[in-house]
């Protein structure tokens, strides 16, 4: 069978390119990997440093990929910052979630939510503000912002596009080999 | 092509372009009948559609405002998108996956074949099997379906294979790769599958039949038929007598138009069909065009559903190739000893990643879901469809509140499962999990159903006035000039998908138009 490389398939250009509309002149491509520089917050418009990387440990843990790094949630989280600063509405609701994530955390753990050490603790913080509307926008905007990057999609062992490379008739459509003889 | 004026009193005038409408129209140029469709959506070319799921549901889908109740898990998960059906010339056409089979014979008399089941509305259809078998053949040598007049099944992909060996270690014997309207080899000017995937996301090479593409250029090539895209029906308008004259629409800018019509036939999906109907209400009709009966809306259908995924130790990649590539037949049939009535199909479907992420588990979060995603080539898929019982009160009324950009009241689209629907599920999801495990799956994730693609019911045909509101050949019993064309008609859902019986009833429908016209009945 043809297997699907998890690699990352975009061109390093190309992947700077489009993190850069994310986190201006945060994300940087070493040569190991995908780190990210400390600083991407900093340029935020609307929500403060600490709001931000909150949301992106938040949003790991509602969609934990151990083999995704930060990046893929920055770009999944960033755009909530252009709305906030569109949107007193928004801001105040963002600032608000994160604002009682952190106080839940202070009041259980003696520290903010992102300080929470294990995942599990974490879990139990969210679960506890699941039916908020700050936690049901930011998931279901999650489940669109951070699937939806084509980049992961190699990861999850999806091709994407198929029309473009002739669709699947020469490509593996049943080349299925390890079925059991009926 | 051609261009009819607005003020020409002799036309057909169609609302919508899919299975029903964009089929009677093509069918009505090629007799001869000088037809317009409306069309809601814009016009796509096949090379414009997208192999990327959300930008191809921006593209296609009918994503206008509808509301939702019900105890159905859609009303909760996706309150503004009951179904998943398109906007765009082809209608659902372009998105549906091409399975073309025909209802069994008792799926035309569930009254008689189900009895009296408490809380549902069942009713004999007016026609019978036999009686719609010729217009079947005529709609399967025109739509190219597989295993139907010597044209040979599709290859099975990695999905269908899975499937079918545990089928068969289960028992099972009718399993095949369906009957698609997708060429397996040229036919009618259009190329065989890529194997391409994204068929629910418009066919880039043209295998598979659409009104798009398959129909609606053959209708315009004649000179007498019209498409108008970007064309919303508002109303449908009628004279003192009772008969309709014209239907007002809003065009491409926005602005209201009149077009005459002799006929108006309505073909806008089972949501908005009746919600035409209803919007279309008057002092002469002030319960809503044709529902003397009140049955307009009521007895809305969308399959019993849901999706069973099984995950393997090795590699699947169900993704690959057509979407449904193949179907077990073995629990369509009537059976009550399985403690329900009516039958399932059993069907592949694989969504990409992105539409996984939001249909696998709606709502879900935390390690437990992103578990299940991880293992997606490792997934097999499975769609159920089997027929749910017609309800009254699953209906789709005019919201009282909400109004589109026109200033009319959006559909709201209410539907509880029927005890016997939530019985056919619960069996689906055994089997389903079972041919799966049978072959070595490792977990099982019985899926809630998607939102409806299968929208049936709510205009439905009936012998007697009072029970529905078309007659056998779709007319409005109370009004002479106009029909219905779409699924709407449907009295019973059976247990298949709707297409090939949308195209036959279309086809038929088309004969009693023009043979009417010609004796000056209508």
């Amino acid at each position: 069978m043809r297997e699907v490389d998890p690699r990352r398939q975009v061109s390093r250009r190309n992947f700077l390119q489009s993190a850069a509309v994310a986190a201006p002149a945060a994300a940087l491509a070493t040569g190991a990997g995908l780190s990210v520089d400390e600083a991407w917050a900093d340029t935020a418009a609307a929500l403060s440093p600490a709001e931000l990387k909150t949301l992106v440990k938040v949003a790991r843990d509602i969609y934990p990929h151990d083999f995704l790094a930060d990046v893929y949630y920055i770009t999944a989280v960033k755009p909530w910052d252009g709305k906030a600063a569109a949107d007193p509405a928004v801001k105040a609701m963002l600032s608000e979630g994160v604002g009682r994530l952190d106080a839940d955390a202070r009041s259980r753990h003696k520290v903010p939510y992102a300080q929470v050490g294990w995942e599990a603790d974490r879990v139990r913080l969210l679960a506890g503000i699941e039916h908020t509307d700050f936690f049901k926008k930011i998931r279901s905007d999650l489940v669109v912002s951070l699937y939806n990057q084509p980049e992961i999609w190699p990861k999850f062992g999806y091709e994407g596009s198929s029309a473009d490379k002739g669709g699947y008739i020469d490509r593996g459509f049943n080349d299925i080999d390890w079925l059991p003889k009926v | 092509m051609a261009t009819f004026d607005l003020n020409d009193d002799g036309l057909v005038v169609i609302v919508g372009s899919g299975a029903g409408g964009g089929t009677l129209g093509t069918q009505l140029a090629l007799k001869g009948i000088r037809t317009v469709i409306l069309e809601a959506g814009a016009r796509h070319n096949m090379e414009d559609f997208v192999n990327d799921e959300w930008a191809s549901f921006a593209q296609l889908a009918w994503s206008d405002m509808r509301t939702t109740s019900g105890s159905w898990r859609v009303a909760r998960d996706f309150p503004n998108l009951p179904a998943w059906i398109v906007k765009a010339v082809g209608g659902s056409t372009v998105h549906w996956a091409g399975a073309s089979l025909r209802f069994e014979e008792h799926e035309f008399r569930i009254r008689d074949a189900y009895g009296a089941l408490p809380g549902a509305n069942l009713l004999d259809w007016p026609i019978t099997l036999a009686e719609l078998e010729p217009w079947y053949a005529k709609a399967e040598d025109r739509m190219g379906v597989t295993r139907t007049n010597g044209i040979p099944g599709l290859p099975g992909n990695n999905n269908f294979k899975v499937m079918e060996a545990g089928a068969k270690r289960v028992g099972y014997s009718q399993v095949h790769t369906g009957r698609m309207a997708i060429n397996s080899r040229e036919r009618d000017d259009r190329g065989s599958c890529q194997q391409i995937g994204f068929c629910f996301q418009g066919c880039k090479s043209g295998a598979k039949w659409s009104t798009l593409i398959a129909e609606i250029p053959k209708g315009e090539e004649t000179g007498n038929l019209e498409v108008r895209p970007n064309c919303m029906a508002i109303r449908i308008e009628h004279d003192a007598a009772g008969k309709v004259t014209g239907v007002v629409y809003a065009d491409e800018k926005g602005t209201l138009q009149r077009q005459k019509a002799r006929i108006v036939a309505v073909a806008g999906n089972s949501i908005e069909s009746p919600r035409l109907l209803l919007n279309s209400a008057s002092s002469l009709f002030p319960d809503g065009l044709a529902n003397s009966s009140g049955q307009v809306g009521r007895n809305y259908m969308r399959h019993m559903t849901g999706s069973v995924y099984g995950v393997f130790e090795r590699s699947v990649h169900m993704y690959r190739g057509t979407t449904m590539a193949g179907i077990i037949r073995d629990e369509a049939h009537h059976d009550p000893k399985r403690g329900f009535v009516a039958g399932y199909e059993m069907e592949t479907v694989s969504l990409g990643i992105p539409f996984m992420a939001a249909f696998l588990n709606p709502g879900a979060w935390g390690r437990t879901f992103t578990s299940a995603m991880e293992q997606y080539p490792r997934m097999a898929g499975m769609w159920l469809v089997g027929e749910d019982m017609p309800q009254e009160t699953n209906r789709i009324t005019l919201d009282p509140a909400v109004k589109d950009k026109f200033g009319m009241p959006v559909a709201s689209v209410h539907y509880d499962d029927h005890p016997n629907d939530v019985a056919m599920r619960n069996h689906a999801y055994q089997q389903g999990a079972a041919i799966y495990e049978a072959v070595g799956a490792t977990v099982t994730y019985p899926t809630t159903p998607y939102p409806s693609t299968h929208n049936m019911g709510t205009n439905r045909m009936s012998a007697k006035p009072r029970d529905g509101v078309v007659n056998r050949f779709g007319q409005t019993h109370d009004v002479k000039n106009l029909f219905v064309s779409d699924g709407s008609q449907f009295t019973s859902g059976a247990a298949c998908n709707p297409t090939l019986t949308i195209v036959a009833l279309a086809l038929r429908q088309a004969d009693h138009i023009a043979g009417a016209m010609q004796r000056r009945e209508i």
